[in-house]
């Protein structure tokens, strides 16, 4: 298993965020993981890109304890996006995609031919190459958005996390975000709201609530009417998708009747 | 002031597709050839203002003077003993003086760099972690109480940067917590403690025995470099040479640490540990050019806006020109101060903000500047 995560807890001021939590990534697939807001998907991947500590448990990448390993080892194998899709300063967008280059390089050392070029392909890959002079700050948060992306594929990791990557993004480049993700080579662990998105994109989903895992496996086994309504509380119908036969699912308003009897 | 070359178009990596240049802000980034001739152009202008601006005070030298007599102090040649008094207000006086402007000019704009960095704030300068106010409290305690006489004419200095250093370790201790050291906390410790500081410094002026307590709170509130002396240079040049280096040696690291401390711990920059050593460094600094100057405004938070402005946001480009464009303001704001109202002297602090506020607003509006943000 390229990822691990073995029985992680997490806990900050006492109240437990995540617990227990288990899961594992085969090289090359992409899982997503869903489940209401509050229920531990970001928590989850912060302990992935290490901006927190578990307090129980292990984060394995390749077999090794990603938590005992420096910021900089970890960091050449995992890349993140974060929900911090801001910058404090006005980078052109080719400099903060070099900057996916650090965790490979020594302090100022300068980025090699080789390296530019990654650069370049990633932007060309994530459709911002025409944006490679412009001031982030300038950008749209969708631009924003696909250049963060860039900036984690230059970093070459071997397992990708991603919060929420499709935010700010219209149809067009979210169904070509997630299209590039399943070639994208890393493993991937996306958190995504919309459950559509990862039947059609992702290998597995796994659904989390209140901190635990509910239900893990392929779109077809997980995403029933019964589970989502277990844990998000929305009536749904699911239907296989015409051409793919990827779940559907789709949603019909609550009526006056149906809201009262939400749990 | 001079601005380094930025031609457009010339700094673009070799790459397979040409990056198409953005509307109205291509030209931004320099070359590490173009930052090396910036940098070359910036040093001779550097040490054509200070020829000058030693040479320009009161009674002006000719800048060939100027020189000779440099010459002749520095290779122990002969001055004919009519220009002896000359000579001493060239060498004494107003060469250490226009010297220690370049320290502090360069430092200042270094460490402003820096803190803006470190507390991810676009309106810290070197003084909002509290240090002005603390040395400023350490002088006037050296005044009021006679403490560190031993240290005869350094115990002022001396006691600014213990003032200085007593703060910023107080500001350390009290912003430190679980999570490691977060910029807003520091920012609101270090504001907090500067109004401390600041009353401390009220309370202690308002029991002084003399007016002289008064004037020395001025000079440390204000700045000015009237006290500079031959004495007092080296250790301040040497700090900031050092410190400065220092800093741009963790240029990457102050660029990954602008995209937030989750991301940059998921670029492998522990971010408490950054900040902490930075905060030590830029203490020391800070301190160092207090001690001889007092808190001069304005350069700390201006100078590293207006040099993003110039070459863009890399710490590597802005950490190379800004101590050097610092130092040429601060060589020939000195000059305005002790010229203009001659035989008296203009608080330096003031020509800083005259001066340099217009040239930012000017330069802001042109270049369209984005301050962190829409």
């Amino acid at each position: 298993m390229r990822l691990r995560l073995d029985a992680v807890s997490v806990e900050i001021d006492g109240a437990t965020l995540v617990e227990k939590l288990s899961l594992a990534a085969a090289e090359g697939e992409v899982v997503a993981l869903v489940g209401p807001n509050g229920s531990g998907k970001s928590t989850a991947l912060r302990c992935v890109y290490r901006a927190l500590r578990p307090a129980s448990g292990a984060v394995l990448v390749d077999g090794r304890d990603i938590t005992a390993l420096s910021l900089r080892d970890s960091a050449q194998q995992v890349a993140a996006l974060t929900q911090e899709a801001g910058t404090d300063l006005d980078f052109t967008v080719e400099e903060l995609v070099a900057l996916g280059r650090a965790p490979h390089l020594d302090g100022n050392q300068p980025l090699s031919r080789r390296e530019r070029e990654l650069c370049t392909e990633a932007m060309a890959r994530l459709d911002v190459l025409h944006l490679a002079r412009r001031g982030v700050l300038t950008l749209s948060g969708g631009e924003r958005q696909r250049v963060l992306i860039a900036r984690a594929l230059v970093q070459e990791p071997s397992v990708l996390v991603l919060d929420e990557p499709t935010n700010h993004l219209d149809i067009r480049h979210q169904v070509e975000l997630l299209a590039l993700l399943r070639s994208a080579g890393p493993t991937v662990l996306v958190v995504l709201h919309d459950l559509n998105l990862a039947a059609a994109a992702c290998d597995r989903v796994v659904v989390l609530s209140r901190g635990a895992l509910v239900a893990a496996g392929p779109p077809h086994e997980v995403l029933t009417p019964e589970l989502i309504h277990e844990v998000f509380g929305v009536r749904t119908s699911v239907v296989p998708h015409p051409l793919t036969g990827a779940p559907q699912v789709l949603y019909s308003l609550p009526t006056a009747v149906r809201t009262e009897s939400r749990p | 002031m001079s601005s380094p070359p930025t031609p457009p178009g010339s700094a673009a990596p070799p790459a397979p597709a040409r990056p198409a240049a953005g509307q109205g802000r291509a030209g931004r980034t320099v070359s590490p050839a173009g930052l090396a001739a910036a940098v070359a152009v910036l040093l001779a202008v550097l040490v054509v203002s200070v020829v000058l601006a030693i040479g320009l005070g009161p009674s002006s030298v000719p800048p060939a003077d100027t020189v000779r007599y440099l010459w002749a102090a520095l290779t122990g040649g002969v001055i004919p003993a009519e220009e002896f008094a000359g000579y001493q207000v060239i060498w004494q006086i107003r060469t250490p003086r226009v010297l220690l402007a370049v320290a502090v000019g360069a430092g200042l704009s270094a460490v402003g760099v820096a803190v803006q960095a470190i507390v991810r704030n676009a309106l810290a300068d070197p003084f909002v972690l509290g240090v002005s106010s603390g040395a400023s409290v350490g002088a006037v305690v050296v005044v009021v109480f006679g403490a560190l006489a031993a240290l005869g004419v350094y115990a002022l200095s001396a006691g600014a940067f213990l003032g200085a250093l007593a703060a910023s370790a107080l500001v350390y201790a009290v912003s430190r917590s679980r999570m490691g050291m977060t910029p807003l906390r520091l920012v609101l410790t270090g504001v907090a403690m500067a109004y401390g500081f600041q009353a401390l410094m009220s309370v202690l002026i308002y029991l002084a025995p003399d007016g002289e307590a008064t004037t020395m709170v001025l000079f440390w509130t204000m700045g000015g470099l009237g006290a500079a002396t031959w004495g007092s240079l080296p250790v301040v040049a040497v700090v900031v040479l050092a410190g400065t280096l220092l800093l741009r040696r963790s240029a990457r690291a102050l660029d990954v640490m602008a995209l937030g401390d989750e991301t940059a711990a998921s670029l492998g920059v522990d971010t408490s540990a950054v900040r902490r050593r930075l905060f030590v460094l830029t203490s020391l600094m800070t301190g160092a050019i207090v001690a001889v100057s007092g808190a001069i405004g304005f350069v700390g938070l201006i100078m590293p806006h207006l040099v993003r402005i110039a070459v863009g946001a890399a710490h590597a480009r802005v950490l190379a020109i800004a101590p050097l464009v610092g130092a040429v303001f601060m060589v020939w704001a000195d000059v305005v101060a002790r010229t203009l109202v001659a035989p008296r002297e203009l608080p330096l602090g003031v020509i800083t903000a005259l001066v340099g506020v217009p040239v930012f607003i000017v330069l802001m509006h042109r270049r369209g500047y984005l301050f962190g943000g829409r």
